[in-house]
């Protein structure tokens, strides 16, 4: 019990550590600096891949939903938060549209969760009796009709069709100079309530599922009921996932959540470890740093002095990218963390399934 | 741990930005050169870089600054774009040049007015670049003008009822689609109007609704890639109404995809390689020298040294800049923000200045017929509105 | 209304005979290994590249037979690098592997063109024009359906007649037993990938004969689409697949033709989930009973 309670402090003081450097970062290397775009970045998509780990890794469902679900949170964000006056302007085809009020940023986040999981909930209901690959591919297809239906020129007025959402408030609007602190929080908040559940008897029952479904039926677990509730309770935290991405981005359009989106998450989470939200994280960062920043220079043709550095054109990149992907899905299965988590190095190795953890 | 590496890699890549300080300023170029806009976007860099190739150096308080091309590539994709614009803004760029396509502009412009980089655009008709960004200026003419322009045009030609196709997404499509319908109805025209959805290679039933549907014109701005599918499409299906589109298809793709085909297709541009302005002369010439000295530049080019209006104005969007530096008589962001706008200039493609809402007041666009026989652009006419 | 409808229905029986093509290899390979082969419509766009690259250089006649080849040896490789590894892995490690090497092919043929859509070169004697009735089109809109017709019927003569067919037939059964009874699974697996990879080279000499920009992510959505007409047509059942394949591309068109165009792609999926709904074995698919 004392071992455990040090470990929490620990924690909770290296979360702490992480909050302030982040934020001393930004203050010192400023907004242009690459490294601000890869923490806010790094951040939401850590906090998109531990929503889709909670279903993948957690329950054991194997969904491709997670961009239609990010998509309509993020386009809920926008609709309910484009200031009156740029109505005019962002809708310029259709009058204005259909949304003549604005909420503040906080409530908006949260509207935008609650639409995703209803939308969640409405398609939960007959693709969650599908199994395995099948489920998989269900939800990869609704996802694509949610963007059609995004796109589709009838509701324009709702969604603006297939334009650009623009001149809604974004990371730098809300908390200028302290954008890294103010999506850390965000995050922070969501990845904690997740941990919580996790850690909680409907986690507990999640992975009963994902280790055995009869056992887990035959020990009186509503196998229905409870994928549900992960299936919702992930598309939640997608859907606020989403609309931080918006806010990050500056301008949304439907066309960017595509199934690649999706595959891009899955291969986070496969890298970070199956089953580890700390693993999640970790490998969040270490994608968007490396597709974002550091591997930039396998994108310029380099001359070292006479020579011409062979193979480095644009588009090596994303190669050396998918290759180092595929070793790691190959050869490295486990990911960077396996199952466990960050917390639970050094200590007892985490038994398969439960762990204490007060 | 992993912050130690980050920092440490942060420094690394402070070292050098430190070293090269001395007098270079730096252009952004924030263009596709890969993706559906890649084939166009390629010909505006070269515009720019020939124009770099002329004045490679500008003169700030008394002392020479070399100009340096920072080019970055939005890969035709506005989530991607985002990447590029920070990445640009990371180096330190002074002004960004760009970009070929709306939708990339829009979404790279809150990135640009948040470092307080300007921007000027190149290419990118649709409105609501400049009018929703602070710190993007524009060089070319509008959509709500090429849109008139062309449904004036289809109505000369005789046409009564048009076939608008657009690609879902795409904002420089689709808005212009819709100026081109509001135009054609309002001379009293009848328009179907569909979407096709990015990948598409299936264009068979579309060209089949407009023949059934009893258009007698095609309007159908879109990507290169798109445009050549549909071009074949609509000669396999020996269409006889001629099909329109706007700026983007003013390219070899176009050319290429109709040569020897019977099919006619006319499209509205910002300049023809024909004009005998002394300014534009001089720069084909010039260009067309420029192209021909190196292979990769042709490849580039679309295989052959037919300058395209986007090199044109990316030629004078790189003059535009630098006549900003010159008149803010600094290397800083902020003093060429301020002074773009006061900047006028005379350029291959017209002159070139700014009202309020950051646009170059231009009224004229050239259009052009791709000609099956020659693989050449025939130019048609020039029009502009109100006539 | 018939002569309004009957471009629509070429376009689409012919679509339909390219996406069987296609589904062809993905009802195999899951008839078998339960695998979604992710990276399969990505197969499917390499070999239109290899056509582009080689026609470049060779002639036709010569390039034709190199495209199989080269098409099948990726299939064959990629079978052997990222799924054989896996096999004893749970069944969701190995479809991960797919959509890596999905992403690793899609990234590979974006970095060696350069990103900019290739045209593709005229096959003689398929892409002149035809009139038939009151439509124009292509002279492969005509051939695609009669040889997606010959080749089913001689694959599900291989199928049922062949020695190796039985082994197939057997692995998909029950692939334990199989492997007792000493069918050497690699080498069923192995044929599997080179019979689907050498009809998606087919396929796309078809497919890109009509629509003739080839760009890096050309082949997902009708590879997307071709999965869903192996689940709809049964999975494992070839013909099943091939008039799920039709089904689909007439459909797909008939909706462009009432003007729902915008949603013809989400009509595939829409289609999907009904018929997984409703009849998850599709429409000539064997009942299959869960194991515990």
């Amino acid at each position: 019990m004392k071992k455990g309670n040090l470990r929490l402090i620990i924690s909770l003081a290296v979360v702490a550590l992480l909050y302030v450097g982040g934020c001393l970062i930004e203050q010192t290397a400023g907004t242009k600096s690459m490294i601000v775009t890869v923490l806010q970045k790094g951040a939401v998509y850590a906090l998109i891949a531990v929503s889709m780990n909670l279903l993948n890794g957690f329950t054991g469902l194997f969904s491709l939903g997670q961009a239609g679900f990010m998509l309509v949170g993020a386009y809920s964000y926008a609709i309910l938060t484009i200031p009156m006056a740029k109505r005019a302007a962002v809708y310029q085809y259709y009058n204005g549209g259909w949304v003549q009020f604005t909420i503040g940023v906080i409530p908006a986040l949260l509207v935008a969760g609650v639409i995703a999981a209803l939308f969640a909930a409405l398609i939960g209901l007959p693709v969650l009796r599908l199994k395995g690959d099948y489920l998989a591919i269900a939800t990869l297809g609704f996802a694509e009709i949610i963007r059609a239906i995004v796109q589709w020129d009838t509701i324009g007025p709702l969604t603006n069709g297939s334009n650009l959402l623009k001149t809604y408030p974004t990371l730098k609007n809300i908390m200028p100079g302290n954008t890294v602190l103010f999506t850390f929080i965000i995050v922070g908040i969501c990845i904690g309530l997740i941990l919580l559940l996790i850690n909680s008897t409907y986690g507990r029952a999640f992975k009963a599922i994902r280790d055995d479904e009869v056992a887990a039926e035959a020990m009186g677990i509503n196998l229905f009921h409870h994928k549900q509730m992960a299936f919702v309770i992930s598309s939640f935290f997608a859907g606020i996932g989403g609309a931080l991405l918006a806010m990050y981005q500056g301008s949304l359009q439907a066309n960017s959540f595509k199934s690649s989106m999706t595959y891009e998450i899955l291969l986070i989470v496969v890298i970070g470890g199956m089953g580890s939200v700390s693993g999640s994280i970790m490998a969040s960062f270490l994608f968007i740093a490396c597709s974002e920043w550091w591997l930039r220079f396998l994108d310029a043709e380099t001359m070292l002095g006479d020579f011409k550095v062979p193979l480095l054109a644009p588009g090596f990149r994303m190669v050396v990218f998918a290759v180092v992907i595929m070793v790691v899905v190959l050869f490295f299965r486990k990911g960077i963390m396996g199952d466990r988590e960050l917390w639970e190095l050094g200590g007892r190795r985490g038994a398969k399934g439960g762990r204490s953890v007060k | 741990m992993k912050k130690l590496i980050a920092l440490l890699l942060a420094a690394m890549l402070l070292v050098p930005a430190f070293a090269l300080a001395d007098n270079v300023i730096k252009i952004g170029v924030f263009e596709p050169s890969t993706g559906d806009n890649g084939a166009g976007g390629k010909q505006e860099i070269l515009g720019i870089e020939y124009a770099n190739s002329l004045a490679p150096t500008v003169t700030i308080g008394g002392e020479e600054y070399t100009v340096e091309l920072v080019i970055e590539d939005n890969q035709s994709l506005t989530d991607k774009a985002i990447s590029a614009a920070q990445s640009l803004v990371s180096k330190d760029v002074a002004v960004v040049l760009g970009s070929y396509g709306s939708g990339v502009s829009m979404a790279g412009g809150d990135v640009f007015a948040e470092a307080g980089v300007p921007a000027i655009g190149v290419s990118c008709t649709n409105p609501n670049v400049t009018l929703l960004c602070d710190y993007y200026w524009r060089i070319c003419f509008l959509d709500p003008f090429q849109g008139t322009v062309m449904a004036n045009f289809a109505k000369e030609l005789g046409a009564s009822k048009a076939y608008v196709l657009t690609m879902l997404g795409e904002d420089y499509g689709v808005g212009l689609g819709k100026y081109f319908v509001e135009a054609f109805k309002g001379l009293g025209g009848e328009v179907i109007e569909e979407n096709f959805t990015e990948g598409t290679s299936d264009f068979a039933a579309y060209i089949n609704n407009a023949v059934t549907g009893g258009c007698d014109v095609v309007f159908a701005p879109c990507a290169t890639t798109y445009a050549a599918l549909i071009i074949d499409q609509a000669a396999a299906q020996g269409v006889t109404f001629p099909l329109l589109a706007g700026d983007t298809w003013e390219n070899s793709a176009i050319l290429n995809a109709a040569k020897g085909k019977d099919i006619k297709v006319y499209c509205s541009t910002f300049f023809d390689e024909n004009d005998d302005a002394a300014a534009a002369a001089e720069f084909v010439s010039g260009f067309k020298a420029w192209l021909n000295a190196d292979g990769s530049k042709l490849t580039n080019n679309g295989g052959n040294d037919i300058v395209a209006a986007v090199s044109a104005l990316g030629f004078d969007a790189y003059n535009v800049a630098l006549a900003a530096i010159k008149a803010a008589d600094s290397e800083k962001a902020a003093a060429i923000a301020e002074a773009l706008p006061g900047v006028t200039y005379e350029g291959v493609t017209g002159a070139i200045a700014f009202d309020d809402v950051g646009d170059a007041k231009k009224d004229m666009a050239y259009i052009k017929f791709a000609n099956p026989e020659t693989g050449a652009f025939d130019f048609v006419k020039t029009q502009s509105v109100g006539q | 209304m018939f002569d309004t409808l009957l471009p629509y229905l070429l376009a689409g029986i012919s679509v339909g005979g390219q996406y069987a093509l296609i589904a062809v290899g993905y009802t195999l390979v899951y008839g078998i290994l339960r695998l979604i082969n992710f990276a399969h419509g990505d197969i499917f766009t390499a070999a239109g590249f290899f056509m582009i690259y080689l026609t470049a250089s060779l002639p036709i006649g010569l390039s034709i037979p190199l495209v199989i080849i080269l098409t099948v040896a990726l299939g064959f490789t990629v079978e052997r690098v990222a799924y054989k590894p896996l096999r004893a892995a749970p069944r969701m490690s190995i479809m991960i592997s797919a959509i890596g090497v999905s992403y690793l092919l899609q990234n590979l043929m974006w970095y060696i063109t350069g990103g900019l859509a290739k045209q593709y070169p005229v096959l003689p004697g398929l892409s002149e024009t035809i009139k038939i009735g009151s439509a124009t089109t292509k002279v492969v809109t005509v051939v695609t359906p009669v040889l997606t017709i010959v080749l089913v019927v001689a694959l599900v003569l291989l199928i049922n007649r062949t020695k190796i067919g039985m082994a197939m037939r057997a692995v998909s059964k029950d692939f334990e037993t199989s492997q007792l009874m000493g069918i050497k699974i690699n080498n069923v697996i192995s044929t599997t990938f080179i019979i689907g990879s050498a009809m998606a080279a087919i396929g796309s000499m078809l497919y890109f004969t009509n629509y003739t920009a080839v760009t890096p992510t050309v082949g997902a959505m009708p590879g997307l689409k071709a999965f869903v007409a192996a689940v709809f047509g049964g999975i494992g059942s070839i013909p099943g697949a091939m008039i799920g394949a039709l089904i689909i591309g007439i459909c797909e068109n008939l909706i462009k033709a009432a003007g729902w165009t915008a949603f013809s792609d989400a009509f595939t999926f829409a289609l999907l989930i009904v018929v997984l709904l409703f009849r998850p074995t599709g429409l000539f698919g064997e009942k299959t009973t869960d194991k515990v």
